[in-house]
C-alpha cells in the first residue's frame, strides 16, 4: 500500500465540502430573521414567509450536493 | 473490531442506494401494461383524488361555510393569497387554476412518501420532477414570448436594465444561461434532490436499525438499532415537513418566474 493513499468514496468528501456554502447561507438567513424580529416584533409575518422560500432556495444546493454524490461518487 | 461498519458485502445488511428507486413495473407479465409501475400508479390516484376534491369542493357553496367547505376554502386561500396574488400582481386570476393544480399535485404526490402503503414520494424519481420543471419552463417562456415578443422577451430576459454597453458581452451570455437554462434544471433537481435525499435518510435509519437491532450480535448493537428505529419516527416528521416545503417552494418559484416573464419594461 502506497504510504498516504486515500481510499474510498470521493463523493462523500464532495458533498461534505459542498455542505459548507449551504450551511452558512442558511444561518445568515434565519440570523437576519431573529434580529429583524427583535428590531420590529410586528413584521414577523411577512419575514417568516420570505426566510421560508430563502431557506428552500439555499437547501437546493446542499441537496443537490447529496444527490450529485452519488452520481459522481459512485457510493 | 465489531464496531467496524459493514460495507454492502457484508451478510445480509443491503445498504440504501440509488437503486432502491428504481421500482419494476406492477405486471411484469402483461406486455401493454409495462409502463405502469408504483410511480406511475401513485400519479395516476393523486390526480384522480384531487380532481374529485376540488370538483366537490366548488360545488357545496354557502355563504356560511361548513366544516368541509372551510378545508377547500383554507387550501384555495393559501394558493390564491401567499402565491398567486403576492408575486404576480393584478393578473394572477389566469394563472390560478393551474397554480393550486401545481401545488395540489405535487403535495399529493410528496405526502405519498409517508403513506403507509406506498412510501415512496413520486417525485423522487427524476423523470417526474424533471416533467414538471420543463411543463413550468414551457409556460413562463410561452407566456413572455407570446406578451412581448420573441426579441423583447429575450430582450426582457437577458438584459437588466441600467446596464452599460460595454458589460454586454458579459451580461448577456450569463443572464441567458442562468436565467433560461438553469432555471428549470435547478427547479426540478430542488424537488427530486430533497425528495430522494429525505427518503434516503429513511431508509438508511429504518434498514440499519432494524439491522442492528435484530440481526447483529452485541448488546451495544441492539441498543443502537432500537434507539434507531424510535429516531426514524423524528426524521419521518422532518420529511413530512420537508415535502410539504418543497410543493409550496416549487409553486412559489413558478409564480416568481412567470412574474418576471410578464414584468414590464422598467
Amino acid at each position: 500500500m502506497t504510504p498516504l493513499e486515500l481510499t474510498g468514496s470521493l463523493g462523500i468528501v464532495g458533498y461534505g465540502l459542498a455542505a459548507i456554502g449551504p450551511g452558512i447561507g442558511v444561518g445568515l438567513i434565519f440570523a437576519s430573521v431573529i434580529q429583524g424580529t427583535a428590531r420590529q416584533p410586528e413584521a414577523r409575518g411577512a419575514m417568516m414567509g420570505t426566510a421560508w422560500i430563502g431557506f428552500a432556495v439555499t437547501e437546493a444546493l446542499a441537496i443537490i450536493g447529496i444527490a450529485l454524490a452519488f452520481v459522481f461518487g459512485g457510493l | 473490531m465489531g464496531l467496524l461498519p459493514l460495507e454492502t458485502g457484508g451478510e445480509g445488511y443491503h445498504a440504501p442506494s440509488p437503486d432502491d428507486f428504481t421500482l419494476p413495473p406492477l405486471f411484469p407479465d402483461v406486455p401493454w401494461l409495462a409502463w405502469l409501475d408504483k410511480y406511475m400508479l401513485q400519479a395516476i390516484v393523486a390526480t384522480i383524488l384531487i380532481i374529485i376534491f376540488w370538483l366537490v369542493m366548488a360545488r357545496k357553496r354557502q355563504m356560511v361555510p361548513g366544516k368541509g367547505q372551510f378545508i377547500g376554502e383554507t387550501a384555495y386561500f393559501f394558493v390564491r393569497n401567499s402565491i398567486a396574488r403576492d408575486n404576480l400582481g393584478h393578473d394572477f386570476r389566469k394563472f390560478l387554476p393551474w397554480l393550486i393544480a401545481l401545488f395540489s399535485f405535487i403535495l399529493i404526490n410528496n405526502l405519498w412518501g409517508i403513506f403507509p402503503f406506498t412510501l415512496m414520494p413520486t417525485t423522487a424519481h427524476a423523470g417526474w420532477a424533471y416533467g414538471l420543471a420543463i411543463m413550468v419552463w414551457v409556460v413562463y417562456n410561452g407566456v413572455g414570448i407570446a406578451k412581448h415578443g420573441f426579441g423583447g422577451y429575450l430582450k426582457l430576459a437577458t438584459l437588466p436594465a441600467g446596464v452599460p454597453v460595454f458589460m454586454w458581452w458579459l451580461i448577456i451570455p450569463l443572464e441567458f444561461f442562468s436565467n433560461i437554462i438553469v432555471r428549470p434544471v435547478t427547479l426540478a433537481l430542488r424537488l427530486f434532490a430533497n425528495m430522494f435525499a429525505g427518503h434516503l435518510l429513511v431508509l438508511v435509519f429504518v434498514l440499519g436499525g432494524e439491522y442492528l437491532l435484530l440481526e447483529s450480535e452485541g448488546i451495544v448493537n441492539n441498543i443502537a438499532g432500537g434507539v434507531s428505529l424510535v429516531f426514524s419516527m423524528a426524521i419521518f416528521a422532518l420529511e413530512v415537513f420537508v415535502q410539504c416545503l418543497q410543493a409550496f417552494i416549487f409553486t412559489v418559484l413558478t409564480a416568481v418566474y412567470l412574474a418576471s416573464s410578464l414584468a414590464e419594461e422598467h
